[in-house]
C-alpha cells in the first residue's frame, strides 16, 4: 500500500512540480540559455505595454467577481429561499456555461453586439471589443461555478435562527443582513475567489472579444506564439501565478475558519410562500435564463447562417471543418478520444490517490506533500501549465521526451490541470466512510484491496461518476493548457474553435463550439440517467430503515 | 459515431499490420513536413507530389506562420520536422541564422527568378510564391459610411476612416510584420513611423492573425482590412462584397519558401521533395492560388487578383528585415500596443 502512495505522489511530482520548476528556471535564462537572474523581470516591468496588462487583468477580475457573485447570489437565493416553480429547470439552465469553451460566449457577443450585431444598438455606441465584452463573457463563463458554491452555502441554513429573529420582531431586511448574509459569508468569499481566479486566468474570452485590451493571459500567448520569446512567456506566467496563487491561499485560510453551521439539532429551513416575493424571484430567474439560453442560441444561429450578414439563408456549409484551419473533423474525434482517456485514467488515478492518502498508515511526510501537490493545480493557470510542459517534456535530456506531441501528454496535462476539484470530491466521499471498515477488515485478516473493491467503491460510486463526468466535460472544453501541447495528429475541437476564430472563420468556430456543447450535454444527460439507476442499486442503504 | 468506431477499427487493423510488418519491409518513406500553407490546399499539394513520387508519404504539420515558426524554434535542440514546405522566407532566415537549415541546391534551381532563393550558395531555402499585402474594402459598408475608396497607403491616414480600419498586430502576425517593415522601407525609417502614427489614429483594432482583417471586412465587421491579396481573392470568390486595393506606393511582400531541416533522418526523400517543389508543375500548382510564383514566366492571371501586382511589389530587403525584426517589433509595441487602458 505504501508503494502505491509513493507511486501516485511521484506522478504529481513529474506531472506538476518538475514542469513548474522548469518554467521558473526558464524565466531566468536569456534566449541563448544563459542564466541572467532577474534581468527578464526587470525588462518586463520596464515595458509599459506589458505592465498595463496587470492592471487590465485585475480590472477585469474584480469587476467580473462583483457582477458574477451578485447575479449568482440572487439566483441561488431564488432557488433556495423562494417557492417559485420550475426550480430544477432554472438550475439546469444555469449550468449550461460549464459545457462550452469560454471562447463561445465571446463569439455570441460578436454576433449580438459587433458592428453587424443583431442588437448592437443596445450598447449605445460603446465597443464590445475590449473590457465590456470580456467581462460579459467572463460573467457567463463563471456563473455556474459561483452558483454551485453559493447555493450550497444557502441551503444549509438553520430554521431556528430565523424563528428566533422573527419572534424578536426583526424586519425582513434586518434578518437578511444579520442572519442570511453572515451565514453564507464564507460561501460568498469562496465564490468570489473562484470567480476571480477563473476570470484572471481565462484565455478564451479575451482572445476572441478582447480586441486591443491586453490581459496577462493573452500576453503569454503573444509572447510565445507571436514573438517566440519563451523566456518572457515564462516571466508573464510567473506574474500570472501571483494573483491566482494569492486568491487560492486566502480561500484556503477562509475555509479553515469555516465551522459547521449545521449542528445535529438544526432544523432545515423550508421557505414559506410569499406571492409577491416568489413572483419577483421567478422573474429574475427567467431573465438570467434568457441571457444564458440566448447566448447559446445565437451561437447555433451563427453556425447555420451561410454568410452573415450578406446571405442569411441557413445550411450546413460552416460544418465543412476539413476546409478550415484547426484540423477539421479529426479534431472533434480527437477531443472525444482525449476526454474519454482523461475520464477513465483520471478517475482511477484521482480516486486511488485520495483513497491512499485517507487510509494509508504512516509515511506522514509523503502524504503531506501529496496533499499539497493535489491542491496546487487549482492555483496554476492552464496556460502556465501548458508552457511548463513544453519546457519540461521537450527538453532532449528528459527521458520522458517521447511523450511530447502525443495524445498521452494531452491526457496527462488535462488530468493534472483538473486534479484538485476531482481530488476534493473523492476525499469528501471517502471521509463519509467510517474507518471501522478498515479495522474490521484487518481483524478479519482481509487484504485492503478486498475492502476497497467490495465496500469502498460501491459506496463511493456516485462520487466516482461525478469525477469522471467532471473530467470528461472539462477535457472537451479546455483550451488553455492544451493550446501549447497539441500536435498535428492530436488537434482538438476546443483548440480548433480558437484557431478558426483566429483566422477570421468565426461561423465555423461557432459550429465547432456547438458540437462540443451537444457532446458535453449528451454525456451529462447520460450521466444523470446512469447515476439514478446506480443510486437505486448501491445507495439504498442510505435511506434504509434500521431494524 | 460511425466514424469514430471506423477510426478505432482502422487503428486496430493498422497497428496489427504494423506489428506484423515491422522489420520485413521499408518500402514507403514518410516525411514530416511543417507548413503554413492554407489548410484547404494541403491535400492538393500532397496529391500532386505523389503523382510523381508515390513512394513518399507526407505527414503535414500545419499551423499559422507564427505558430509554426515558434514550434520549429522550440524544437531546435531536437527537430521533429524533415522539411519545411510553405513558410515565410523571413521565418526561414531566422532559422538559417540559428543554423537549423541544411543548405541544398535543388535540381532546377536556375529556373527560379533570382529573388526566389536564399543569397548563400548553396541556398538554405528556395521560394515558391509571393504573398503580397493588399487592402480589402467592403463596398457595402464603405457606401453606408460614405467612405471614399482609398488608392494609396497615405489615403488611409485620412480622418474619414477613423475607426473603420483593422490591421494585424506585427507582434503576432507575419503579415503584420510584412506591412510594418515595408512601410519603413517605402517611407524611410522616420517617415514610416510618422505614417504609422497617423494610421494608428484610424485603426479600430489590431488582430492576431494576418487573414482576419480581410475576413472581418468580408463580414462587414470593419469596412477596411489591411491584409493580403490571396485572402481577399478567396473571400471575394465566396461572394463577399469586397474590392481588393493595391496601394500606389507599392506593397510589401514575403515568400512562401521551402527548406530542409538539418539533422533529418530522411535526407534522400527530403531532397526529392525539395527538388519537386521548384519544378514547373509545382509552380503551376502554386499559381492556382497565387499570382506571383517562383518561375514567373509560367504565371497566368488569377481570378479576383489585381493584375498589376508584380510591378507594385517593393524591392524587399529580407536580410535587413530579419536583422532588425526584434528592434522594429519592440518600437512598434512601445508606440501602439499600450493603446488600450481600462476604460473605467
Amino acid at each position: 500500500m505504501r508503494l502505491f502512495v509513493v507511486v501516485i505522489a511521484a506522478y504529481l511530482v513529474v506531472a506538476l512540480a518538475l514542469p513548474l520548476y522548469a518554467m521558473l528556471s526558464k524565466s531566468m535564462l536569456d534566449p541563448d540559455g544563459l542564466f541572467i537572474g532577474l534581468a527578464n523581470y526587470v525588462a518586463y516591468f520596464r515595458t509599459p505595454a506589458l505592465v498595463y496588462s496587470i492592471k487590465n487583468s485585475l480590472f477585469v477580475g474584480v469587476l467580473t467577481t462583483l457582477i458574477t457573485v451578485t447575479i449568482a447570489f440572487l439566483l441561488a437565493y431564488a432557488l433556495t429561499r423562494s417557492r417559485m416553480p420550475a426550480k430544477p429547470a432554472f438550475k439546469t439552465i444555469a449550468m449550461i456555461p460549464i459545457l462550452v469553451p469560454s471562447l463561445l460566449p465571446g463569439i455570441a457577443l460578436i454576433y449580438l453586439f459587433g458592428r453587424q450585431g443583431l442588437i448592437n444598438g443596445m450598447l449605445f455606441g460603446h465597443d464590445i471589443y475590449g473590457p465590456i465584452g470580456i467581462i460579459i463573457a467572463e460573467v457567463f463563463f463563471t456563473l455556474p461555478h459561483a452558483l454551485i458554491i453559493i447555493t450550497t452555502a444557502l441551503s444549509i441554513a438553520d430554521a431556528r435562527l430565523y424563528e428566533a429573529a422573527i419572534s424578536l420582531r426583526a424586519s425582513r431586511t434586518r434578518i437578511f443582513f444579520t442572519v442570511t448574509i453572515p451565514g453564507v459569508r464564507y460561501g460568498l468569499i469562496s465564490a468570489a475567489f473562484v470567480v476571480f481566479t477563473l476570470a484572471v486566468t481565462d484565455f478564451g474570452a479575451p482572445k476572441v472579444i478582447g480586441g486591443d485590451f491586453n490581459v496577462l493571459a493573452t500576453d503569454i500567448y503573444k509572447q510565445v506564439i507571436g514573438q517566440q520569446n519563451f523566456s518572457m512567456g515564462a516571466v508573464v506566467s510567473v506574474v500570472l501565478l501571483i494573483p491566482a496563487g494569492l486568491a487560492f491561499l486566502v480561500d484556503r485560510i477562509v475555509q479553515k475558519k469555516q465551522v459547521a453551521l449545521l449542528s445535529t439539532r438544526a432544523v432545515a429551513l423550508v421557505p414559506s410562500r410569499h406571492r409577491r416575493f416568489d413572483n419577483l424571484m421567478l422573474g429574475y430567474a427567467i431573465i438570467v435564463s434568457v441571457f444564458i439560453v440566448g447566448m447559446i442560441s445565437v451561437c447555433q444561429y451563427a453556425a447555420l447562417v451561410k454568410f452573415y450578414p450578406y446571405d442569411l439563408s441557413l445550411g450546413f456549409t460552416n460544418y465543412q471543418f476539413d476546409l478550415m484551419d484547426g484540423g477539421g473533423w479529426d479534431s472533434y474525434f480527437n477531443s472525444i478520444e482525449m476526454a474519454t482517456y482523461t475520464a477513465v485514467f483520471g478517475t482511477v488515478l484521482v480516486f486511488c490517490g485520495a483513497y491512499l492518502v485517507e487510509k494509508a498508515q504512516g509515511l506522514g511526510v509523503v502524504r503531506g506533500a501529496f496533499q499539497f501537490l493535489a491542491m496546487l493545480p487549482m492555483a496554476v493557470p492552464g496556460l502556465v501549465l501548458g508552457l511548463a510542459y513544453i519546457f519540461f517534456f521537450n527538453s532532449p535530456t528528459n527521458p520522458l521526451n517521447f511523450l511530447y506531441h502525443t495524445m498521452a501528454i494531452l491526457v496527462i496535462s488535462t488530468i493534472t490541470h483538473f486534479y484538485t476539484v476531482s481530488h476534493l470530491t473523492a476525499t469528501t466521499a471517502l471521509k463519509q466512510m467510517d474507518a471501522q471498515f478498515e479495522s474490521v477488515a484487518a481483524s478479519l485478516k482481509q487484504p485492503f484491496y478486498r475492502t476497497f473493491f467490495r465496500v469502498t467503491i460501491p459506496v463511493c460510486t456516485p462520487a466516482i461518476l461525478d469525477i469522471s463526468i467532471y473530467l470528461f466535460v472539462n477535457a472537451m472544453t479546455t483550451v488553455s493548457a492544451v493550446v501549447f501541447l497539441y500536435s498535428p495528429h492530436t488537434t482538438l475541437a476546443s483548440v480548433a474553435v480558437l484557431n478558426m476564430d483566429d483566422a477570421g472563420d468565426i461561423a465555423p468556430a461557432a459550429a465547432m463550439g456547438m458540437m462540443i456543447f451537444y457532446t458535453a450535454a449528451g454525456v451529462k444527460i447520460l450521466h444523470y440517467l446512469l447515476s439514478r439507476g446506480i443510486e437505486a442499486k448501491t445507495q439504498a442503504w442510505r435511506s434504509a430503515v434500521p431494524t | 459515431m460511425d466514424r469514430l468506431s471506423q477510426r478505432i477499427r482502422s487503428g486496430l487493423i493498422g497497428s496489427a499490420l504494423a506489428l506484423g510488418l515491422v522489420g520485413i519491409t521499408n518500402a514507403g518513406t514518410e516525411l514530416t513536413v511543417y507548413t503554413a500553407v492554407e489548410a484547404e490546399d494541403l491535400k492538393k499539394y500532397a496529391a500532386r507530389f505523389n503523382e510523381d513520387h508515390p513512394g513518399i508519404k507526407i505527414n503535414w504539420v500545419r499551423d499559422s506562420t507564427g505558430i509554426v515558426t515558434a514550434k520549429l524554434l522550440a524544437e531546435k535542440e531536437n527537430p521533429r520536422a524533415d522539411v519545411i514546405w510553405g513558410l515565410a522566407a523571413t521565418s526561414l532566415l531566422l532559422m538559417k541564422g540559428e543554423g537549423m537549415l541544411m543548405p541544398y541546391a535543388p535540381a532546377g534551381l536556375e529556373k527560379l527568378d533570382g529573388k526566389f532563393s536564399d543569397k548563400s550558395s548553396p541556398p538554405s531555402w528556395t521560394g515558391m510564391d509571393a504573398w503580397v499585402a493588399a487592402v480589402c474594402v467592403n463596398t457595402v459598408e464603405a457606401d453606408k459610411h460614405n467612405l471614399p475608396t482609398p488608392a494609396s497607403w497615405k489615403d488611409l491616414t485620412n480622418p474619414v476612416y477613423q475607426g473603420h480600419l483593422a490591421m494585424p498586430n506585427p507582434n503576432s502576425s507575419g503579415t503584420g510584420f510584412l506591412d510594418v517593415s515595408s512601410w519603413l522601407q517605402i517611407f524611410g525609417e522616420d517617415g514610416g513611423w510618422a505614417f504609422m502614427d497617423q494610421l494608428h489614429e484610424n485603426i479600430d483594432h489590431y488582430t492576431h492573425s494576418g487573414s482576419k482583417p480581410c475576413k472581418q471586412a468580408a463580414r462587414g465587421e470593419v469596412a477596411i482590412g489591411i491584409s493580403f491579396a490571396f485572402r481577399g481573392a478567396k473571400s471575394k470568390a465566396k461572394g463577399a462584397p469586397l474590392e481588393i486595393i493595391i496601394p500606389s506606393e507599392g506593397i510589401g511582400w514575403d515568400m512562401e519558401a521551402t527548406a530542409i531541416v538539418k539533422g533529418t533522418k530522411n535526407l534522400d526523400a527530403a531532397k526529392t521533395l525539395v527538388d519537386w517543389s521548384v519544378t514547373e508543375k509545382a509552380n503551376q500548382m502554386y499559381n492556382e492560388g497565387y499570382a506571383v510564383i517562383g518561375i514567373q514566366r509560367l504565371a497566368k492571371p488569377v481570378k479576383y487578383f489585381p493584375d498589376n501586382i508584380p510591378e507594385m511589389m517593393i524591392d524587399n530587403d529580407f536580410e535587413w528585415a530579419a536583422q532588425n525584426r526584434r528592434r522594429i517589433l519592440a518600437e512598434w509595441q512601445s508606440r501602439y500596443d499600450s493603446k488600450s487602458e481600462p476604460k473605467s
